[in-house]
């Protein structure tokens, strides 16, 4: 198949339940051939504005355009947009392969036609051998791949995905990740998919765009959400983050001082960026792999002193949560291949970052 | 030998109950089957009489043709009642089954009266139609089969209702959604997709309607007023009237034989626990 994506784009959607608002005022766009993930916490609005897309729901204001044109009023089953349900939402009374002719059949096409691209569907997810099956003899793998082809089949416009995966465990839910992006790549389509799983959404998208309390916070590359997030509720949100509370006490080209009460932090600003004035408070958000631990003799931009208050072993990698008197308890997580300490509770270590380790970000916590 | 102890202990617990049903249940049942080979002398006379008398021959056609009728009515006003019912908010929804169950609690045969003065010659529908110049003469709505039909409707419609609205309820909403989205007008997505999934819904009630219209006495009594007579009528008129026990016993034998026959017969195609809701 070819690259026959389509953009979409919605401007100023808005949608009220009564006085409650789902969504506020969110403008994005989706580019063809793009796989764009609506990421958030319950209730952040986002599978409300999946719903909106989809024709479900219909927005309180703002406008959705496909190709530049307005699709707002259109009914759901005139959209020509496949869609994969949460839970898959595959017709038990009707066999793999009719579940998948369904679209075809309510398109009327013909018998010849419709068995072609049913048998191709099957080949494109692997599960030729169970046209005959019904639903529920099914994994709950082969289950999704099924609600899959059934949305894929007649060549829609665009692919919803309302928390594919979620239904799957953990070790499935990997796999199915990397086949989910793999189909992607083949079907060159445009997938718009919702979830509030930051894995998922950092391994499968192009961009995603991260939504709370109806609001859309910040949108970009995964890499770049992750590296440079706006906002606390990002950075918290996406992975783990300590949060360094500091006041500006110099500007300097490139970087600032902070002082986090008797503590000395220097951090990178690039000089783009909008100078704070002296004495102003700033949120620092800082991963924790990215702190060391320093050995005798060496040094970093950033040191702080503290003991190990509860430390975890996990595999690939040692969390500790040191307490430190300056900056309160951080957490770390080193690797355990060739870690340079045994952790113990009330060890005392000395933590090291660099001054772009961290980023400045905007409290925007509740 | 302890389990069996400890079984014997568990089928003491029933037995008050299997003694209560055997005594004053399957023995009297077990009688008339008795009843029906000896009276008034042994031999299958009786018997034979179906396939000789022509009266008793039109009793069981005007039966079966009423109950099939009652039956396809129920289930499509039931239908129609218990997709509005599914469809609405959970709130909605209590109050619709309240109404749906309100005419159980009322005795039968008020009811049946209640349709006797709204169907007879002077009754609330002949003088309103007449009024408004739709007719000149009363219609004859009641005492005959139009009006143990209309009896019959009303009283097994939820019957209808309950077992269709338990198997729509079970439907998934998301299926309906997803067929819209899969580009499915709203006529194909209850084509396609309610209509298939509520079917054993709607085989119960049928089964269920059918078999409690076969026995039904005191609304075709009523609103039948003598000249259509129903099996359930008939017996009681062989028995108490005519005190022909043996063709009286014979029928109510048939009437039994039928109604397991109907079970037999539908057990195979829907889950019978199902219908009667044994706890899954």
């Amino acid at each position: 198949m070819s690259v026959t994506g389509h953009a979409l784009a919605f401007r100023g959607l808005t949608k009220r339940y009564g006085s409650f608002t789902a969504v506020e005022d969110v403008s994005l766009a989706v580019e063809q051939g793009e796989f764009l993930t609506l990421l958030g916490p319950s209730g952040s609005g986002k599978t409300t504005i999946l719903m909106c897309i989809a024709g479900f729901v219909a927005p309180s204001a703002g406008a959705i355009l496909l190709d530049g044109r307005d699709i707002t009023a259109l009914p759901p089953e005139k959209r020509d947009f496949g869609m994969v349900f949460q839970g898959y939402a595959l017709f038990p009374h009707m066999t793999v392969a009719e579940n998948v002719a369904f679209p075809l059949r309510v398109r009327r096409l013909g018998q010849a036609e419709r068995e072609a691209k049913v048998r191709a569907a099957l080949d494109l997810v692997q599960l030729a051998q169970f046209a005959e099956r019904l639903p529920r003899q099914l994994s709950g793998g082969q289950q999704q791949r099924v609600a899959l082809a059934r949305a894929l089949v007649f060549d829609p416009a665009l692919l919803l995905l309302d928390e594919p995966l979620s239904a799957l465990d953990k070790k499935l839910r990997a796999e199915l990740q990397e086949e989910l992006r793999a189909l992607h790549r083949r079907v060159g389509r445009t997938f718009i998919n919702v979830t509030h799983d930051q894995e998922e959404a950092l391994a499968l998208s192009d961009r995603v765009a991260i939504l709370n309390h109806g609001k859309l916070v910040q949108e970009g590359a995964p890499a770049a959400l992750y590296e440079r997030p706006q906002t606390r509720f990002v950075a918290d949100f996406l992975g783990k983050s300590n949060f360094l509370h500091g006041r500006v006490r110099e500007v300097a080209s490139g970087r600032i001082g902070l002082t986090a009460r008797a503590m000395l932090l220097v951090q990178n600003l690039p000089d783009s960026t909008p100078r704070p004035a002296l004495g102003t408070p700033v949120l620092l958000s800082l991963r924790p792999e990215k702190i060391v631990l320093l050995a005798e003799g060496e040094s970093a931009e950033n040191e702080a002193t503290g003991r190990i208050a509860t430390w975890s072993y996990l595999g690939a990698g040692f969390s500790l949560v040191v307490d430190t008197p300056d900056l309160g308890p951080i957490r770390v997580v080193l690797p355990t291949w060739r870690a340079p300490i045994a952790p113990a509770e009330g060890l005392q270590v000395r933590l090291g970052w660099a001054a772009d380790a961290s980023v400045p970000v905007m409290d925007d916590a509740a | 030998m302890n389990g069996f102890r400890r079984d014997a202990g568990w089928y003491a617990l029933i037995l008050p109950a299997f003694l209560l049903m055997s005594v004053f249940y399957i023995a009297p049942i077990v009688q008339v089957l008795a009843i029906s080979f000896t009276e008034p002398q042994p031999g299958l006379g009786n018997y034979e009489r179906l396939f000789t008398s022509e009266s008793i021959q039109r009793v069981i056609v005007t039966t079966l043709r009423i109950c099939l009728i009652t039956t396809v009515l129920a289930l499509l006003l039931g239908y129609v009642l218990s997709y509005r019912i599914a469809l609405s908010s959970a709130r909605a929804q209590r109050w619709w089954i309240l109404v749906v169950l309100v005419p159980l609690w009322i005795s039968v045969l008020v009811r049946a009266f209640a349709w006797v003065t709204l169907l007879r010659r002077q009754g609330l529908v002949n003088n309103t139609l007449m009024e408004v110049g739709l007719i000149s003469e009363p219609l004859a709505l009641v005492w005959n089969e139009f009006g143990i039909i209309v009896g019959m409707v009303h009283y097994m419609v939820p019957y209808a209702v309950l077992p269709m609205l338990a198997s729509m309820r079970e439907i998934d909403p998301r299926l309906l959604a997803a067929a819209r989205g899969l580009g499915a007008s709203r006529g194909e997505v209850f084509f396609r997709v309610f209509l298939p999934l509520s079917l054993p819904g709607l085989v119960a009630a049928g089964v269920l309607v059918f078999i409690f219209s076969l026995g039904f006495y005191i609304t075709p009594a009523i609103l039948g007023g003598g000249k259509t007579l129903m099996v359930a009528e008939w017996i009681g008129l062989q028995i108490l009237d005519l005190i022909r026990w043996g063709l009286g016993t014979m029928m109510a034998t048939m009437l039994v034989v039928s109604i397991l026959a109907t079970l037999a017969v539908f057990s195979r195609i829907v889950d019978l626990r199902r219908i009667f809701g044994s706890g899954a």
